[in-house]
């Protein structure tokens, strides 16, 4: 699986990645290629191996079978030290006996430089990531969001060529972890230092990943920009984990057509099923048409609005068709639309799903 | 400003590769891990394994099975012991678990006042070796005792003067497991039963208790190990009542009859090791009975409750201050009790003991060297063990070592070192009454209760910092210096002070081992008792105690020093 057709040899490559925990297999034949200076996000549902594949190509936990190459050297046996990356965890992993300038200057140490050197590099690390004047402080001083930033500072001291980030904002509060998303992404473009970010929350990845890898159950599902995962999933289960997705029982009934109970509807890719197959057709609820339906529109049909709820910016509404023959469909009907059409619960309405909206999966369920 | 960041040029990985004839960290970590399993091996297991062996030996060294353990159950003398041993080591547990249960009640359950002074008043017998208390009980209640008509013709050289002193001697044990466990139990249920109106005794009954049933098990297996495995109280008080600690003594030092002392050692063995099970048990259960979110329990005032348990816990105190109090007075006494006027006089120990001072100098060496060399080995130990990722089955043995002196009492592992150290065959007999023994086997007798407090300290750091050097490319021991072992500098101080405390009060361990030059304090009290010279025992006895406290009360002040002055950054 390619991160996308690129003409440079990638920077990091890991091909046949296993690894078991007793008689659990955590990671099952990853193959993956990230380009050298891209932001790549690791995404996933808890518990899916994306700390185990992160720690793996860290040399933390070493993998059972398979092969890492970082810069094009291979480094599947190397110890940590030799592997040339920084690393932020989840907890920060601060030295909480250290000062804030000595936690950042830890790896310089022992470089044989001159201490004056040593403390400018500290100093601009510091005022890289936004707290020139802390230096002197301990962790223990410091807020969450200034933590998590001292240990980016210091991940990145000694320049190294890939940064690996594990979960780096989860344990912040709703605000600052927002704040801190833009701040990391454009440090890293400033740096274009090689990054790999392990995340569970999507909307984490979608806006701070050049490349973002969907993981599930130790194998990867799908690689992809953020508008390739959520425009073009390519599983149910990366549709249904990047973003919301309503899924409908389907039957095929031509190359390009699918009937979902009563109701036929026109797709713009190929069902990838003989007719008369059982498929399932995917859409997202903000790609449901709810205004200017034209009466020729594609794929319209009558509907009843229930199940109303404002969250916010926008209306998440349940429609169920008049013909029948469906579960209810989630739609989205922004603020603007439901002022200007006065839409109402219970109300019958003429809505359409646009056709290249549309997605189909084999039916996999058993 | 970060122009120089970015020009920074990424050192090149391949600069390791350079140091390729070297030693890798981690093969210095391996290195590491199998050098403290092997020392651990050989102050550990081997000595275990030779009192196993001679054990099945004759005395002239021929495998004979069983036969030493058919030739001891057939010989009434040592049967008789071995009864002896039970019913007063029963009858101490179920004096002391009952008293100290209510004084760890009314230390985590009421609004008492004075509790630190309680608990440190408990805590005192812990401060002096196990027959000072003996031979207070003999200033009080012995053939020249102040208080002998409370005896009502009865001896006290037996028994009762047993089971009495080895009540006060184990007391603070059994107390600390006690709290521990009370104070562990979940506040949510009692305030529960409070708000739905149930009475105090259905709660005492069905919750309180219920709840610290497993540190009450493990209080009673404790306590009943350290009374039939002590040898100093029963050798000064016990009279013609023989026990099997004192058997064990005069099998190998009395007769040399090693196969039979080893057998009586492992006799000794049964209840320890039992006791360890059981407390491990108990210990899965009490963590698995307090959820994450239990709150601890915060009692509320009530009068009565408070004075009832303020009267309870004064009177135990005192008994304990008192008796101690009793036996640093009488060696001051310059004709007890019939000339009760004080002198220095018994504090001249050349007068009755040949090394005189020297035992107590040789105390403080060997706990000075316990304390330096066990710390280190101990925590050293235990970070290999628990922050080093490869060699997991090397690691687990080693811990398995590690928690094996628990399960051993000091009496059965000083057998072990004469069996080991003491064989013609081990080229190691030349230190065999050495100073060397002395302290290796003190390490090896505690190594225990340090491993898990410095265990307990590691796992509280967070298991990245490790990763996080070595991303940064620095070697492990540079983070054990500038990071690990500070953040433990308080665990590590617990961990010394406890071993020079503990080298400072033992002695069934080291009675086996000594030599000519190196006799220890804590044996000269038993000679000089022996030899009638039961001031100058009393006396040797509250030096011993005057030292261990003093280092106490040095580790308290050091602490808030360390916490306060060196540790800046634990202050928010
Ligand atoms: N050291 C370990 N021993 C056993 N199982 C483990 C270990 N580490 C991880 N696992 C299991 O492997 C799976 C993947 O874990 P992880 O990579 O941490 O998931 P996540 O995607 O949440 O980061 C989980 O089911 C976890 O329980
Ligand atoms: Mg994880």
């Amino acid at each position: 699986m390619t991160a996308s057709p690129t003409i440079d040899p990638p920077f990091l490559e890991v091909r046949g990645l296993k690894k078991n925990f007793g008689g659990f297999v955590a990671l099952k034949d990853i193959d993956l290629k990230v380009p050298r200076g891209k932001f790549v996000c690791f995404l996933g549902p808890s518990g899916c191996g994306k700390t185990t594949l992160l720690r793996a190509i860290a040399g933390l936990d070493p993998q059972d079978e398979g092969t890492i190459l970082i810069g094009g050297r291979d480094v599947s046996h190397a110890p940590p030290s030799d592997r040339d990356f920084g690393i932020v965890f989840q907890s920060y992993a601060l030295f909480p006996n250290l000062t804030v300038a000595k936690n950042v200057g830890y790896g310089l140490v022992n470089r044989a430089r001159p201490r004056r050197e040593i403390e400018e590099r500290v100093n601009d690390l510091l005022a890289l990531v936004g707290l020139p004047d802390q230096g002197s402080k301990f962790p223990g001083q410091l807020s969450g969001g200034q933590q998590q930033r001292i240990a980016l500072a210091r991940a990145l001291a000694t320049s190294p060529g890939l940064l690996l980030l594990d979960e780096p904002l989860s344990a912040l509060d709703a605000k600052v972890r927002i704040r801190l998303r833009a701040e990391m992404r454009t440090l890293q473009q400033r740096l274009r230092v090689t990054t790999i970010m392990v995340t569970h929350d999507q909307e984490e990845a979608l806006a701070m990943a050049d490349r973002i890898v969907v993981m599930n159950h130790g194998v990867i599902e799908q690689v992809g920009t953020p508008e390739e995962i959520y425009r073009r999933p390519a599983t149910p289960f990366v549709a249904d984990f990047v973003g919301h997705m309503t899924f409908l029982d389907a039957v095929v009934t031509g190359p390009r057509s699918v009937k979902v109970g009563s109701l036929d509807f026109v797709v713009a890719e190929d069902a990838g099923a003989p007719v008369g197959a059982a498929v399932r057709l995917a859409l997202r609820p903000e790609a449901v048409q709810t205004r200017g339906v034209a009466p020729d529109a594609l794929n319209r049909f009558e509907a009843k609005v229930g199940g109303l709820s404002f969250l916010g910016a926008f209306c998440r509404a349940h429609l169920t068709p008049v013909a029948g023959g469906s579960a209810p469909i989630a739609a989205d009907i922004s603020a603007n639309a439901m002022r200007d059409l006065g839409i109402s619960e219970g109300e019958v309405r003429a809505v359409a799903f646009p056709p290249e909206a549309l997605r189909v999966f084999a039916d996999a369920r058993p | 400003m970060s122009g120089a960041v970015e020009a920074m040029p990424a050192v090149s990985p391949r600069a390791a590769a350079t140091r390729r004839f070297a030693i890798s960290e981690t093969q210095v970590a391996g290195l590491m891990i199998a050098a403290v399993a092997a020392v651990l091996v050989l102050i550990i297991a081997l000595p275990l394994w030779a009192l196993l062996s001679k054990s099945l030996q004759s005395v002239d060294g021929r495998f004979v099975g069983l036969q030493n353990f058919v030739t001891y159950a057939s010989t009434p003398t040592l049967m008789a012991s071995l009864v002896n041993s039970v019913w007063v080591a029963g009858l101490a547990t179920a004096i002391v678990i009952p008293i100290a249960f209510v004084y760890a009640y009314a230390l985590t359950r009421s609004r008492m006042p004075l509790k630190s002074v309680f608990t440190a008043a408990a805590l005192l017998p812990i401060f002096a070796p196990s027959l000072l208390s003996a031979l207070a009980l003999i200033y009080l209640f012995g053939n020249q005792g102040m208080l002998r008509s409370w005896m009502m013709g009865a001896s006290l050289y037996g028994p009762i003067g047993i089971i009495a002193a080895e009540a006060l001697y184990s007391f603070p044990h059994a107390l600390l497991i006690l709290t521990t466990a009370l104070s562990l139990s979940d506040g949510r249920l009692r305030e529960a039963a409070d708000a739905m109106g149930t009475t105090r005794r259905r709660i005492f009954w069905t919750i309180t208790l219920p709840g610290a049933r497993y540190g009450l098990v493990s209080a009673a297996f404790v306590v009943f190990t350290l009374v039939i495995t002590d040898f100093g109280i029963p050798k000064v008080i016990g009279g013609q009542f023989d026990v099997l600690a004192t058997d064990a003594y005069r099998q190998v030092v009395g007769q040399q009859n090693f196969p039979m002392g080893a057998v009586v050692g492992i006799v000794l063995l049964l209840p320890a090791v039992a006791a360890f099970f059981v407390d491990r048990r108990a210990q899965k259960r009490q963590t698995a009975l307090l959820s994450a979110r239990a709150v601890p329990y915060e009692p509320k005032p009530d009068r009565q409750r408070d004075a009832a348990l303020f009267l309870f816990s004064a009177l135990v105190a005192l008994a304990i201050v008192a008796t101690y109090a009793v036996a640093a007075w009488g060696s001051f006494v310059r004709y007890w009790p019939y000339n009760l006027s004080l002198t220095f006089a018994n504090y001249d120990f050349a007068e009755v003991e040949p090394t005189g001072w020297g035992g107590y100098s040789n105390s403080l060496k060997l706990a000075g060297l316990t304390a330096v060399l066990g710390t280190t080995l101990v925590f050293v130990g235990a970070y290999l063990i628990e922050k080093i990722k490869p060699y997991r089955a090397l690691r687990g043995f080693a811990h398995f070592l590690a928690m094996l002196p628990m399960a051993v009492p000091g009496l059965v592992l000083g057998l072990g070192y004469v069996f080991f150290f003491n064989a013609s065959w081990n080229p190691l007999n030349v230190f065999y009454g050495t100073l060397t023994v002395l302290v290796i086997n003190t390490v090896a007798h505690y190594y225990t209760v340090a491993h898990i407090t410095a265990l307990t300290s590691l796992k509280q750091l967070d298991h990245e910092f490790e990763a996080v050097s070595a991303s940064l490319k620095r070697p492990f021991w540079t983070l054990f210096g500038r990071v690990t072992a500070p953040i433990c500098a308080p665990a590590i101080l617990d961990i010394a002070v406890y071993m020079f405390v503990n080298a400072m009060t033992t002695v069934s361990a080291v009675i086996f081992l000594y030599g000519a030059d190196t006799k220890l304090a804590s044996i000269s009290i038993v000679h000089m008792d022996e030899a009638g010279a039961v001031a100058s025992a009393a006396a040797m006895g509250t030096v011993i105690m005057a030292t261990a406290i003093g280092v106490k009360v040095l580790h308290v002040a050091l602490t808030a020093l360390v916490f306060g002055r060196l540790q800046r950054w634990r202050r928010r």
